[in-house]
């Protein structure tokens, strides 16, 4: 029997470049350079193992973002998925972490699933909330922040390094799984990755392909707003001396007037 | 007065530091309901009422500890249904996020997660959140439903308020999803001595110029004078010198700390993402165009192996 997974991706503005807000105060897109969030990247990686030990297995990835959010779809085809999903649609701009999760899930059950991977977190919102959301939604396990997992007849295995313990942790497909970067080096696309990605198929949806009212989602339809957006203003330059024997000592004397000592 | 329901973060009824710091923000917008489940529940009582709890709910089964998440979004969903909150607070460590956003969904409200500060407003709790690595500060509201927040760890000094902290049993029905993922085996953490990284009031961070796990002896020797937690750079991970848990930065854990010490660490992108809203930040680097230099109140251009460890000395000298 094939095992369908489906793994969610962002399309996200370059952190070494210069993030900005827009005037409505949602991430601006148009001015920034984006790319494939990297933390999405392990999760990509971690379906194609999981494909490759497999008999027969489907790898699709998912994204829901503006038309330059193929990018980050391409790259994930140029790795090795074997198709991808791209929700677009106007009325989406300024959707919250709550609707995001609203398409996912519907483009999830839509697109049909045994096992959905995501990245832990998206390295632009960082909510890390979006795995836990989409199990709740689908009504599936989640088995979430994995720095190990394995697949095997129907069950998910894998390793939650926690707070205060390590936890090994096992569901039932289908399931909800997410990834850290622990969970093993993503690979790198080849040429023949590359060119191959260029005929593997994009498929399209719209809000109405996923059957959800234009209200429920964007910035009108968010539920949470953003009221303002400052940008933090420099650090006043600090003190920077150089070593000459008595750094240590220096140092010490400047804790100790931050009366940290 | 409105109530606020707070989640409890305890480890067998000894109540982690960050809850006690959302009770305080929690007071500024109504009076504190607590909600403990699992082993020990009820040995929290006494501490949050310390802190402003007006009642205390809890419950104890197995499911807490046998299955992941889902059981303690049960429980907090039944909080939420006899007291009807005006907000819903959780600490935002990994697992409290998964609970609060599971929650959300459930009672159809919008959810902000890892909060810096909150105020009372006029339309309802206001959030600050620190976005970007850092570069931008913004304030968000919930305007659907009723707001779930998560709080990052030292958002907020601790503050005594005695309450009554009535005990309540909490009643749970949990749900068909509760059982859905088992935890088959849990290995605690072994204790460092030292306290967590995410709520440490100081942090001394190692990295790629640490060059070597034995070599972070000398990071462990300077947080021990100062009573500090060890943080490690990504470098210093991947290359197996230090454990992930101690990572600081955007795929590891970000810190808040009143100081933290950058050594042996240029500072990335992804390391500022975890580490640049720090009261006070130190660096010791030899090369002086390293961008961590960029963020420094005071930095040492210099060799970490010699600055250290007379630092350290130095410190405990002046500790006597």
């Amino acid at each position: 029997m094939s095992l369908r997974i489906v793994v969610t991706v962002k399309y996200v503005p370059d952190a070494t470049g210069d993030r900005r807000f827009a005037d409505d105060l949602t991430v601006d897109r148009d001015d920034v350079d984006g790319l494939l969030s990297e933390l999405d990247e392990y999760a990509v990686e971690q379906a194609l193992q999981i494909a490759d030990e497999a008999d027969d297995a489907e790898v699709t990835v998912l994204t829901v973002g503006p038309e330059d959010a193929k990018d980050a779809l391409r790259k994930a085809l140029s790795m090795g998925a074997d198709k991808a999903i791209h929700v677009e649609d106007d009325d989406l701009h300024g959707t919250d972490i709550i609707g995001t999760s609203l398409v996912l899930a519907k483009a999830i059950e839509k697109a049909g699933y045994d096992l959905v991977i995501s990245g832990m977190a998206s390295t632009d919102g960082t909510g890390g909330v979006v795995p836990a959301l989409l199990a709740e939604r689908l009504g599936v396990p989640q088995v979430t922040l994995l720095s190990e997992l394995s697949v095997e007849d129907g069950t998910v295995t894998g390793r939650r390094d926690g707070d205060t313990a390590s936890e090994q942790l096992q569901a039932q497909l289908p399931a909800v799984v997410s990834v850290t970067d622990q969970s093993g080096e993503a690979r790198y696309p080849s040429f023949k990755g590359i060119m191959a990605a260029k005929k593997k198929p994009v498929q399209s949806w719209d809000l109405s392909d996923l059957e959800i009212e234009a209200e429920e989602v964007g910035l009108e339809g968010a539920w949470t707003k953003v009221e303002s957006a400052a940008e933090r203003p420099a650090r006043t330059a600090g003190t920077i001396v150089k070593d000459e024997g008595e750094g240590g000592k220096q140092l010490a004397e400047f804790l100790a007037s931050q009366k940290f000592v | 007065m409105a109530e606020v329901l707070v989640y409890v973060d305890h480890v067998d009824g000894a109540v982690r530091k960050p809850t006690l710091e959302l009770l305080t923000l929690a007071r500024r917008i109504g009076e504190p309901v607590a909600v403990a489940v699992g082993s020990g529940a009820e040995n929290t009582a006494s501490a949050l009422a310390e802190h402003g709890a007006v009642k205390v709910l809890t419950h104890d089964a197995p499911e807490y500890a046998d299955y992941l998440v889902v059981p303690k979004v049960d429980a907090l969903q039944a909080a939420y249904g006899q007291v009807s909150p005006a907000a819903v607070l959780v600490p935002s460590s990994t697992e409290g996020k998964e609970i609060a956003a599971r929650l959300a969904v459930r009672i159809g409200s919008g959810i902000i997660t890892d909060a810096i500060d909150l105020e009372s407003g006029d339309e309802g709790p206001v959030a600050t959140q620190s976005v970007f690595a850092a570069s931008f500060t913004t304030t968000s509201r919930v305007v659907k439903g009723t707001p779930v927040i998560t709080v990052k760890p030292n958002s907020a000094a601790v503050e005594a308020a005695p309450a009554a902290g009535t005990v309540e049993a909490l009643s749970v029905t949990f749900s068909d999803q509760a059982t859905g993922t088992k935890v088959v085996a849990r290995t605690p953490r072994e204790s460092t001595g030292r306290p967590e990284l995410t709520e440490a009031a100081i942090v001394v961070s190692g990295g790629r110029g640490v060059n070597g796990a034995e070599n972070f002896a000398v990071i462990e020797a300077l947080a021990d004078s100062l009573g500090a937690a060890v943080g490690a750079s990504r470098a210093a991970v991947d290359a197996g010198w230090y454990p992930h848990t101690s990572q600081v930065g955007q795929t590891g854990k970000s810190v808040s700390p009143q100081l933290y010490i950058a050594a042996g660490i240029s500072g990335a992108i992804q390391h500022r993402a975890g580490m640049q809203t720090s009261k006070t930040i130190v660096a010791i680097n030899k090369d002086a165009e390293a961008p961590i230099f960029d963020l420094v109140d005071y930095g040492v251009v210099g060799d970490l192996f010699a600055v250290v460890p007379q630092l350290t000395e130095e410190i405990k000298i002046r500790k006597g």
